[in-house]
């Protein structure tokens, strides 16, 4: 392919056609500053924070989105293009609340980030705009209109990448605005709280819901019995808000912290991984015995089941009735373990901290309280526990190592790749496979269905029969997995759905980043994780087998089918409705 | 002049799309489903029909095209040809060009708006005007100008606004 040779600062370099000036610019170490661009979601050229100086142009010209071009001569940072990014950002900041102290992207906000970098200062224009309100009609997400810069990256990580499209632009000059059709709350859309939104959010236009004041009030009550369970995507990433290399399991200094910050408890959702394996797996089992409702789609990720019952609730009867593994572990914290450790359930507060935000959504749907209370009282994302850990003092790398505690805490190497695109699928063959053929698979790491490719298929031979499978993260190639599968061009058994990009290590909840290789390094502490693990296949967790000899019976039994399995519904939304 | 507000809900009901306005929109989708850049010439055709886009309309027109409601309304809300608020029985301009205003077009909005009783949307709580203002209408001798309607008012005092909407009930 023919080599694009340009000169930047002065300094040549080559690039493939089709590079921006932004990407050529940072191969020879030239950081051209960005605010509407994010990796992950390409150039927008709304900002024109980017803008840079091409010879023979007209104008300055964004970098974001315009190509590179041969014997093209570029200044990136020449007066004219000094004085043009530094007005861009002072309208911005005349548009945007002063009230960056009580802001909760105070510290990890992009544009105060660019404003300092540019030297450049809020007060010389001021702008008379209504306050539109904030949107706090859901559990999940927090928006703030009066913060939004339009530089469209939530719109597009809801509308290319989820296919959800619950927020656009509307209206047009300075009544131009982002946000749900009609001006509703997102309560009122067809968001699924995925909150991959709140995740490439620059600034603090669409956050978390906060949660970690009732967490830290819980913990404060020496009525309550404060429990708490980590799901495995936390781990993976948790170090990044503390400093670490991206990549670092922190399991040990994870529960160690969690210990100071004073729980009663420490249990790991990878224990009710395993459990949801042997129940799922029993479903599994089951309906291909029947040949009916295949294929089977698994139920873990909240997001995916609110775009299922939003937007496709002709599918409910093939999706797992199981409960998610958090919502699992609430029904039996609240039961069996309340029993086991003689506490009174009504006193105990049941805390989740997950990389997700759509989970905040999940444990306060109406009918997840089959424990007899609510199963899970307040949800936590990863964030929101760095959050907490800062407030109280607690660096992570100086936490004492801790293990998780008895009999919610042991796992096998199946309830950590949970965390990760595909690690359901492989997870439930290993056991299905050794209850069908009564041995394990040959291979236990089922590669076919690893990896970071949208949509993946394979064939795995379980007891001398072909089993097909296929797995599907980011919502819209599961629309596209699910037209395939409607239209009748595939067949499948089996099916793993995850709402987020990468599986729950790429979730709405996971820390800020901007790392295109992000989601690998997280998944390799889930994949090293199992691999160190002294059991592999979910059915062998010893917690498990003595929770089902001493409470539950047998899997699929009528006591786990009332606190394990889940219905479905249409969300009772007006736009879902009609 | 203005009228008062009894009745407004139910003259607002009662200009809500009917089943037959509906079925006309449906028409209209069905012509262009699947079609490329469909979105656009629908909502004109519908706006033809319905004479302005509510939202149950709108949500109609997602649905039957497959294009997000988010999209639509944003369509909808960018070019100002496109209206979700139904125009009142009579339209009134008062034309804001340079002659007009010299003329005092200025006075003459102000007196018509509380003759009509329209609200910020432009349109009277009892439906019974719309008001909009134009730019140069072309007929600067007569300045100021005011259209009810089509038909050309010259030289209007602002008191005499409230005997020639009168004529317009």
């Amino acid at each position: 392919m023919e080599r694009v040779r340009l000169l930047i600062d002065g300094q040549p370099v080559e690039v493939e056609p089709g590079a921006t000036i932004l990407e050529a610019a940072r191969r020879i170490g030239i950081d051209i500053p960005t605010l509407c661009h994010h990796p992950a979601l390409g150039g927008g050229g709304a900002c024109r924070v980017c803008v840079c100086e091409v010879e023979g142009a007209k104008t300055l010209v964004a970098a974001c989105v315009c190509p590179a071009s041969d014997g093209m001569v570029v200044w990136t940072h020449s007066k004219a293009v000094r004085d043009a990014r530094r007005m861009v950002v002072e309208l911005i900041l005349a548009a945007h609340p002063q009230d960056c102290l009580a802001c909760a992207r105070s510290d990890t906000c992009e544009l105060r980030r660019l404003a300092a970098r540019l030297n450049a200062g809020p007060a010389r224009f001021r702008r008379e705009k209504a306050v539109p309100a904030v949107d706090a009609s859901n559990p999940s997400l927090v928006r703030d209109p009066s913060k939004c810069i339009l530089c469209g990256r939530c719109v597009k990580v809801c509308r290319d990448v989820q296919g959800v499209a619950a927020i656009g632009y509307a209206h047009r000059g300075i009544e131009a605005a982002v946000g749900p059709a009609y001006g509703d709350p997102l309560a009122y859309t067809r968001c699924v709280f995925c909150g991959q939104c709140a995740a490439v959010c620059p600034v603090g236009a669409i956050v978390v819901k906060d949660d970690t004041d009732r967490v830290f009030e819980a913990l404060s009550d020496p009525a309550k019995h404060v429990v708490v369970q980590v799901a495995p995507a936390v781990r993976a990433a948790l170090g990044e808000e503390f400093g670490l290399p991206a990549g670092t399991d922190v399991t040990r200094e994870m529960v160690g912290a969690l210990k100071r910050l004073g729980f009663d408890a420490v249990f790991d959702t990878q224990f009710s991984a395993d459990l949801t394996i042997v129940e799922e797996g029993h479903e599994f089992i089951e309906r291909l015995k029947s040949g009916e409702r295949l294929p089977l789609i698994t139920s873990c990720s909240p997001g995916w089941i609110n775009y299922m019952e939003n937007f496709h609730p002709e599918l409910a009867a093939h999706v797992s009735s199981c409960k998610s593994p958090q919502q699992m572990m609430g029904a039996v914290i609240k039961t069996y373990y309340a029993r086991q450790a003689g506490i009174d359930p009504e006193t105990i507060v049941s805390v989740s901290v997950m990389p997700c935000t759509a989970k905040k959504f999940e444990a306060q749907r109406p009918e997840m309280n089959s424990s007899g209370y609510r199963d899970v009282d307040v949800v936590l994302t990863t964030r929101e526990l760095a959050a907490m850990l800062r407030q109280a003092g607690i660096d992570l790398s100086g936490a004492p190592q801790a293990d998780f505690d008895s009999p919610l805490g042991e796992s096998t190497g199946a309830g950590e790749i949970f965390g990760v695109t595909g690690g359901v699928m492989e997870a439930a063959l290993r056991s299905v496979s050794f209850a069908l053929a009564g041995e394990p698979l040959e291979e236990l790491e089922v590669r076919p269905v690893r990896g970071f490719e949208g949509l993946r298929e394979a064939e795995i031979e379980i007891a001398g029969r072909p089993v097909r499978v296929a797995v599907a993260h980011g919502l819209s190639n599961a629309e596209e997995l699910l037209r395939r599968i409607q239209r009748g061009e595939r067949e499948y058994h089996f099916v793993e759905v995850m709402a987020c990009p990468g599986g729950c290590i790429g979730g709405g909840g996971q820390p800020l980043s901007k790392d295109p290789e992000i989601r690998q390094k997280r998944a390799s502490v889930l994949y090293r994780g199992d691999r160190a693990k002294r059991q592999r296949m979910a059915h062998d967790n010893p917690a498990v087998r003595r929770l089902y000899e001493e409470f539950l019976g047998q899997p699929g039994s009528p006591l786990a089918h009332r606190l394990l399995h889940t219905t479905y519904c249409q969300k009772l939304s007006p736009a879902a409705a009609s | 002049m203005a009228q008062a507000a009894v009745g407004t809900v139910s003259n607002l009901q009662s200009r809500e799309p009917g089943p037959e306005v509906l079925e006309k929109v449906d028409k209209v989708i069905e012509a262009y489903r699947g079609k490329e850049g469909a979105l656009i010439p629908v909502l004109h055709e519908v706006q033809q029909i319905a004479g302005y886009l509510p939202r149950c309309v709108l949500r109609r027109i997602a649905r039957g095209l497959a294009v997000p409601e988010s999209e639509v309304y944003g369509v909808v809300t960018f070019y100002s040809l496109f209206t979700m608020t139904p125009a009142g029985r009579h339209k009134i301009g008062v034309c804001m060009g340079t002659a007009c205003y010299v003329k005092g077009a200025a006075a003459l909005l102000e007196a018509v708006r509380s003759a009509s009783g329209a609200g910020a949307d432009g349109i009277s709580h009892d439906g019974r005007f719309s008001l909009e203002v134009t730019r140069c209408v072309g007929a600067c001798g007569l300045a100021p100008v005011l259209s009810v309607d089509g038909e050309i008012y010259s030289r209007v005092e602002p008191e005499a606004v409230p005997a020639i909407l009168e004529r317009y009930p």
